[in-house]
């Protein structure tokens, strides 16, 4: 039952990259507009019809998506974007109300998956999701062709890095089948004293920090450094998974408040405010990040174990 | 040579660092590894599209996206400046706190309020600033930068720190799919509930920083304005 609700909810997400690909096709100005939508269309294949053909089909479109990226051949096509005074008019009818489907969607999502187990935790993001719509229609009344619209818009805006969680936990798996973990967990031995689990988090947190600051992204030093030290040195030695896990991402967003590598959250909001030092962020960050990835050693020490 | 399968390791390091296509990197990674792991091409693909199937879980957020737009054409970001333009003397510390809780309390509730290029330059970063000038006078530019560091660094706290509270965030689903991947079965809601701590003690930590700089503005400048205006 829950797997059926979950290839509906995969259905519609197929359905919103496909008209995000129609929307590019439509955009006469955008010079790459069918690979663009080639991209949508094949993400879309993937998600509606990758699970009733061999399996080598999704990977080799995942390997043809990859190669459109690379080619630069994928670009934002024109979207409906509000204007000023649409949203004005909109926050002035409706005040602070405006609120009300966002929080739905949270709350739901909550709801559900605590009080309808049988659906599944995954399945209730949908669900709110459709609840939430449902109260924006009622309360917004907007002009159905808008749910599309703004469905687009937004995966538009999000990209082709909006798939990126899921080829990292692709790639995880390719690694976990090479046996890379292994190799990882080998090295890191030598510097974790048997046993000693306290060492054990430090090292990992620290890891994940270092790793993000290097890359400039927590989410690919999350699926590297889990793999590697934190399964190995913290989960299969008795520590919580769900405490390692949510605290390990955030322990590598400390490293993100560190680096230049993340320049969109350091460097270009610097420029942004046009501040004497291009470093002005970061130097301000790094005394909150390093208290923080301190907290984030005791906290998942005591909790997980 | 058990180090050469480390290569998608060193793929994704370097192809990051150089700032590569982030998804033909991470693609090239994983067929890599496969490759000298002794794989066959098809074995390869099969394991890929395998994962990407299981793993479709990472990319569910993409359903709360129309819902997300609607409410922004509607004047979500709108309302959310009327709110902060009502705060009126505060010092530049409390405005910065107000401005960080608002930030983790959108990003937990997955609301797109936030963004320096759409808040914190329009909007907070003047408004720190004039709370300052309007207690102490003129600024220097040591001062100038380190306030606008503070309006930019709480933005950044708030986003990071809270936005793994919401169940749909790619965040959390990308650490429910990497632990299942793994053989380690946990939900969004578990991921989600365990994340909220380090939310909140991050809203703490914030606020004690902004609270010092409140306190070393006082030192800096004393209590008498100095200067025009």
């Amino acid at each position: 039952m829950s797997k059926i609700v979950a290839e509906i909810f995969y259905c519609i997400i197929g359905f919103i990259f496909i008209m995000t690909g129609v929307k590019a096709l439509k955009d006469e100005g955008c010079e790459k507009r069918v690979f663009t939508a080639a991209f949508w269309f094949i993400l879309a294949f993937t998600f509606i019809a990758g699970p009733y053909f061999p399996k080598w089909i999704t990977g080799l479109c995942v390997v043809l998506m990859a190669a459109l990226t690379a080619m630069n051949k994928v670009v934002q096509s024109k979207s409906d974007v509000p204007t000023a005074a649409e949203t004005r008019s909109g926050a002035d009818r409706i005040g602070y109300k405006v609120f009300v489907p966002p929080l739905t969607l949270a709350v739901t999502a909550v709801l559900v998956a605590t009080f309808l187990k049988s659906l599944g935790a995954n399945n209730a993001i949908g669900v709110s999701a459709v609840a939430a719509l449902i109260v924006a229609m009622v309360m917004f009344k907007p002009k159905a062709a808008y749910i599309v619209k703004d469905g687009t818009r937004l995966t538009d805006n999000v990209g082709t890095t909006g798939i990126l969680p899921q080829v990292l936990a692709a790639l995880g798996a390719l690694f976990t089948a090479a046996g890379v973990g292994d190799v990882i967990a080998t090295g890191v031995r030598a510097i974790i004293p048997d046993g000693n689990l306290f060492m054990a988090t430090a090292v990992y947190c620290i890891a994940m920090a270092l790793f993000t600051m290097i890359m400039g992204n927590g989410f690919a030093a999350f699926s590297v450094i889990t793999v590697g030290i934190g399964i190995p040195f913290l989960i299969a030695q008795g520590a919580n998974p769900i405490v390692v896990g949510a605290l390990g991402l955030t322990a590598g967003y400390c490293g993100t408040l560190m680096t230049p590598m993340a320049a969109n959250f350091n460097i270009m909001p610097a420029a942004l405010l046009e501040t004497k030092s291009k470093y002005a962020i970061i130097f301000s960050q790094i005394p909150v990040a390093l208290v923080m990835l301190a907290i984030h050693i005791v906290l998942m020490y005591t909790l997980a174990f | 040579m058990e180090l050469i399968k480390l290569i998608g390791v060193l793929i994704v390091i370097v192809g990051f660092i150089l700032k590569l296509d982030t998804l033909a990197v991470v693609v090239v990674a994983g067929l890599a590894t496969g490759l000298v792991a002794g794989m066959s091409p098809i074995e390869i693909l099969d394991t890929l599209g395998n994962a990407f199937i299981t793993n479709r879980t990472a990319t569910l957020f993409i359903l709360t996206l129309p819902v997300i737009g609607l409410c922004e054409r509607n004047g979500l970001k709108d309302k959310a400046v009327d709110f902060i333009r009502s705060l009126k003397n505060a010092t530049t510390g409390r405005l910065i706190i107000v401005w960080q809780t608002v930030r983790t309390v959108a990003s937990a509730f997955s609301l797109r309020v936030g963004g320096h290029a759409q808040f914190i330059r329009p909007l907070i970063n003047p408004m720190a600033q004039a709370a300052s000038i309007a207690k102490y006078g003129e600024l220097d530019e040591k001062t100038e930068d380190q306030i606008k560091g503070l309006a930019a660094g709480s933005e950044n706290y708030g986003n990071f720190f809270a936005q793994n509270c919401f169940m749909g965030s790619s965040g959390t689903l990308l650490i429910v799919t990497t632990l299942s991947e793994q053989g380690y079965p946990v939900d969004a809601l578990q991921i989600a509930g365990q994340s909220v701590p380090i939310a909140v003690i991050s809203l703490v930590v914030g606020i004690i920083y902004a609270l010092i700089f409140d306190q070393t503005m006082k030192r800096r400048y004393g209590s008498k304005k100095t200067g025009v205006k």
